[in-house]
């Protein structure tokens, strides 16, 4: 077998068993980079003498009884992650040289348990969008094509459009990604890969660059879901440095995956099933909806009457935030300054951000700005942050009579790299089925469930209660285990 | 009377507010673990969250909150156990998120009232609207090069307090008093250093006219006063420049003014089209601040005494409601004042602080919180008043030998004998001497000028260089006359 063919949970047993070592398999991915980056462009900073140099600790501390929870395993940090003494872009121009002199929460606890860093996965700015094509460092491929066009190369969804691609290419074992209105779920379902967005609090985001505060929730992104739980349990927990981080315990989320499904109640909301859906899609939610109930689950049909909002609101939340998260890129302190012989200050923004910011963080910025305007404050953000409180009531309603509800993960397969690219709305369609666990602050799982005509892979969500992620694991892992997906993307290391 | 300008159209009434900016006294700043000292290097206190650095969260100082509280308790508001903070968004080079943490819709304090007292001894109860927490921005220091600015990040992020009064003030005098009243407030709390010219405490002052019985004019806003005299000023200035206008038949706009202190007058800063639009909206990193009713009960059981309770306690131990208030003014004067009443006649410790202890103060240019007499040792020349050992001229004597020499009262009377004659027979055996050398004036005095008789007290205390204890020279001088 080769190395990068390893599941997360099976290169840790490998590890224990000694049949490899950290440095062995730090260089197979590193070799698989050195291939395939150049045309995925998945990474954006690639660290491989210092990914060869914690694997060399990492071993060194194995030899001496000393291991970690991820001990020598090599990973992906989504370079929205500060991290210490390496450049962190945010895949921005105007932080194309920013050196963080700190470490992300979660970085770090990584690194506490062992993990290896093999670099900065790509993204869209600032995660910024559903294509992974805003990055100021390149669009990302992603690893699959179509069987019918191979040469159509496809976006891998975003934000975390890199983290996805790595590890479904084989560039990683597992990866860092964070999800705004379904930056994780989105690039994982079309990239074949689980990924889950836990409750809002679960994680901290002190040392990630912010989007949208309120929204933002960092998480793991693997070939399975148990190793998603598995780095879930390392990237969790309570920091004081995060005063919206959750001061709870943080369960045992790979265990929970073997909990089974028997008896509980899956939610299944009408206002989901969208005109014009694929029909692969609905068909794959039917299934799917089939292995729980064959699994001992019980399906029952719900209704989220607000969902049907949540996009509009949704785009008014985030840039709103957004526009204020981004005033400080402003070339006075840190990052790219653009200035000119006897240029005032606001001729120093204009000029800084102009050129550090590309168009859609610019949109953004404009329509968040105008959403918190004088006058038309209450009409846009006062009134969506009412739909929002709506939108989490409908969840508390529908979860005090279903364990769990589950959705397509996305309305349709990756699509071309050229596709949808002058249409912001229907970009911003990508987001239909993830958007509403953000508004509300809920967990949710995207797990690979099968293919397309096209052999394409799609996506299922779980959505959980509000800290119930270890329900989520239990039913993703059962669907996971019933689609027994197996397809393999074309472009990935070691083939 | 109630204080009016008069106009060429006849007097003029003020309607003032003021928004006083406090900074909180605190180890570390509102949202970061920076410290919070005046006067360090420049950039010398600055974390990454104040510098506004990617992937920086705020997380709130307990203690900067415990200060609010004290301080919404000491001017008699009403605590909100649940308020929020806001972001203020705008740009500029000083502040370095892009925005300023504060509490828009929702503060922590809502409405109270102090009571200020006026020269003429009346008082009056000025309403408040509201205290809030916001963060400080930092300073740009425009003159350190020619064409550069430069950036000082030590104050972004300090905690203020904002203090939002009813327009309830009706003259400079008022706004004066006002002002006073809720420094005073914040120095015995210790929420607050006040200190004006170290930026710690400023006023934006809120300034309209009108004529008697009409409603509110439009006010226009005089930002960033720095000093009790300059906030009267201001006031006086504005108010002077708003019936111009009016009576000139033109409209005063709403705009925010600056005070020239050189020249006296105000100068506009921008008008309401150029007011900035703030995007205040809820700080989505960080969660409703949440208060304990117990927590709150606390720091209430713990609260100092105020500067109105200690002063109906003076009151109470004798003292005039002019001198309670006097002393009572700043905490360090009242301190010192019970250090030197402390089991003695409180009347006269009252004297001799507001007395000749201030007067030394004003004219060796010094400060109660640096005294050039210790308050036990003038104490211990109360004790020696007291007990007769010095009568009241020797005692401003060894009051001003203390002050040159730093030494205690009894060092002091035993090195130059200044001790008081208190024995009977030391002082006839003087006023012999006197009635002696001075026959004529004897024989006058018996034939009835009453009026010498002071003559002869006096004579006598000269020769007994001052000493003479002034009731028993009186009634010697009185027994041995009418011999």
């Amino acid at each position: 077998m080769h190395p990068t063919d390893f599941t997360l949970r099976g290169a840790l047993d490998a590890l224990s068993e000694g049949t490899i070592s950290s440095v062995e398999l730090t260089q197979a991915h590193l070799d698989g980079i050195a291939k395939l980056n150049p045309r995925l462009n998945a990474y954006i900073t690639v660290t491989a003498e210092k990914a060869l140099a914690q694997a060399k600790a990492s071993d060194e501390r194995r030899a001496a009884g000393q291991v970690g929870a991820l001990e020598g395993i090599p990973l992906a940090i989504k370079d929205l992650f500060c991290t210490a003494g390496t450049r962190t872009t945010a895949g921005s121009r105007i932080l194309d040289s920013f050196v963080p002199p700190y470490e992300s929460t979660i970085s770090q606890k990584l690194l506490d348990d062992g993990a290896v860093f093999l670099g900065k996965a790509n993204l869209d700015e600032f995660a910024m969008g559903s294509s992974n094509t805003t990055s100021a460092s390149g669009p990302v491929e992603n690893p699959w094509s179509r069987a019918n066009d191979p040469d159509t190369r496809l976006v891998p969804g975003g934000s975390s459009g890199g983290s996805a691609a790595a590890v479904a290419a084989r560039m990683a074992l597992g990866a860092t990604a964070t999800d705004t209105g379904g930056s994780i779920r989105q690039p994982a379902a079309f990239c074949g890969i689980a990924g889950i967005k836990p409750t809002y609090g679960r994680c901290s985001r002190f040392g990630v660059v912010a989007f949208a505060s309120s929204l933002d929730q960092a998480g793991p992104v693997a070939r399975t879901v148990e190793d998603c739980a598995i780095l879930l349990k390392s990237m969790a927990g309570f920091d004081p440095k995060d005063s919206t981080s959750a001061d709870l315990p943080v369960p045992d989320f790979a265990k929970a995956c073997e909990r089974g499904v028997k008896g509980l109640r899956i939610g299944v909301p009408k206002e989901y099933r969208l005109d014009g859906m694929a029909p692969e899609i609905v068909a794959l939610w039917e299934q799917g909806l089939q292995w729980l109930r064959d699994a001992g689950a019980e399906t029952v049909e719900i209704s989220l009457p607000h969902a049907k909002y949540a996009l509009p609101t949704y785009y008014i939340v985030a840039p709103a935030e957004a526009s204020s998260n981004l005033a400080r890129y402003d070339g006075v302190r840190f990052g790219t300054r653009v200035t000119e012989p006897g240029s005032d200050l606001r001729d120093l923004y204009e000029r800084t951000r102009a050129a550090g910011f590309g168009p859609e963080v610019r949109r953004r910025i404009m329509i968040g700005t105008y959403v918190l305007s004088a006058g038309y404050y209450d009409a846009y953000y006062l009134k969506a942050q009412k739909v929002r409180a709506l939108i989490r009531r409908d969840f508390e309603q529908a979860y005090a009579d279903v364990d769990a509800i589950v959705t397509p993960a996305t309305p349709s397969a990756a699509f071309g790299m050229d596709e949808k690219q002058d249409d912001p709305v229907a970009m911003y369609l990508n987001d239909i089925f993830t958007v509403t666990a953000n508004l509300a602050g809920l967990p949710g799982l995207a797990v690979p469930a099968g293919l397309d005509a096209q052999g394409l892979p799609l996506g299922l969500q779980v959505i959980g209660r509000a800290f119930d992620e270890e329900t989520v694991f239990a039913v993703g892992r059962t669907l996971e285990r019933a689609a027994d997906f197996s397809a393999l993307p074309r472009l990935r290391a070691g083939a | 009377m109630s204080y009016t300008i008069e106009g060429r159209t006849g007097p003029w009434e003020l309607v003032i507010g003021l928004e006083i900016h406090a900074q909180v006294i605190s180890q570390a700043k509102l949202f970061s673990g920076a410290a919070t000292e005046f006067g360090a290097a420049p950039n010398s206190q600055v974390s990454f969250i104040d510098a506004g650095f990617p992937g920086m969260l705020p997380v709130i100082n307990e203690e900067c909150v415990a200060q609010a509280v004290r301080t919404g308790l000491g001017l008699n508001a009403q605590v909100n156990l649940w308020s929020r903070f806001d972001r203020k968004n705008y740009f500029y080079a000083d502040l370095p998120q892009g925005y300023q943490i504060s509490q828009f819709a929702h503060p922590i304090i809502g409405e109270g009232a102090v009571e200020i007292t006026l020269a003429d001894g009346a008082t009056k109860t000025i309403g408040i609207t509201r205290l809030h927490l916001e963060q400080d921005a930092g300073k740009s220091l425009h003159d350190q090069h020619a064409t550069k600015s430069f950036i000082d990040l030590n104050r972004s992020g300090v905690a203020l307090m904002e203090i939002v009064s009813e327009p309830d003030m009706r003259s400079p005098e008022e706004a004066g008093a006002y002002l006073t009243k809720i420094r005073q407030i914040l120095r015995y709390l210790g929420t607050c250093d006040g200190n004006m010219d170290e930026g710690s405490m400023r006023a934006d002052v809120n300034v309209s006219v009108r004529k008697a019985g009409e409603g509110f004019r439009t006010r226009c806003e005089v930002k960033n006063v720095n000093s009790i005299r300059f906030v009267m000023q201001a006031v006086e200035a504005e108010a002077r420049r708003q019936i111009e206008v009016w009576e000139a038949g033109e409209e005063v706009f709403q705009e925010t003014r600056l005070f020239d202190t050189a020249r006296g007058i105000t100068r506009s800063m921008r008008s309401k089209e150029d007011a900035h639009d703030y995007r205040y909206f809820p700080e989505p990193d960080l969660p409703p601040l949440v208060l304990e009713q117990d927590w709150v009960e606390a720091l209430k059981a713990a609260l100092p005494e105020l500067p109105d309770v200690r002063r109906a306690r003076y009151v109470a131990m004798g003292l005039s409601p002019y001198d309670a208030h006097v002393l009572t003014l700043e905490k360090e004067t009242a301190v010192f004042f019970e250090t030197v009443a402390k089991g003695r006649d409180a009347k006269l410790a009252a004297n001799w602080v507001t007395g000749d202890f201030f007067a030394a103060l004003n004219r060796l240019k010094r400060d109660v919180a640096d005294p050039p007499v210790t308050a036990e040792n003038l104490g211990a020349l109360l004790d020696l008043i007291s007990d007769k050992t010095l009568s009241g001229s020797l005692a401003k004597q060894v009051f001003e030998a203390m002050l040159e020499t730093g030494k205690a009262p009894g060092e002091i009377v035993e090195e130059r004998g200044l001790k008081q004659v208190t024995d009977t027979g030391a002082i006839e055996a003087v006023v012999a001497q006197v009635m002696e050398a001075n026959a004529d004036k004897v024989a006058e005095y018996r034939s009835g000028k009453d009026k010498l008789f002071g003559f002869f007290v006096g004579q006598t205390m000269k020769a007994m260089q001052g000493k003479g204890n002034p009731a028993l020279v009186n009634e010697v001088v009185k027994a041995k006359l009418s011999e």
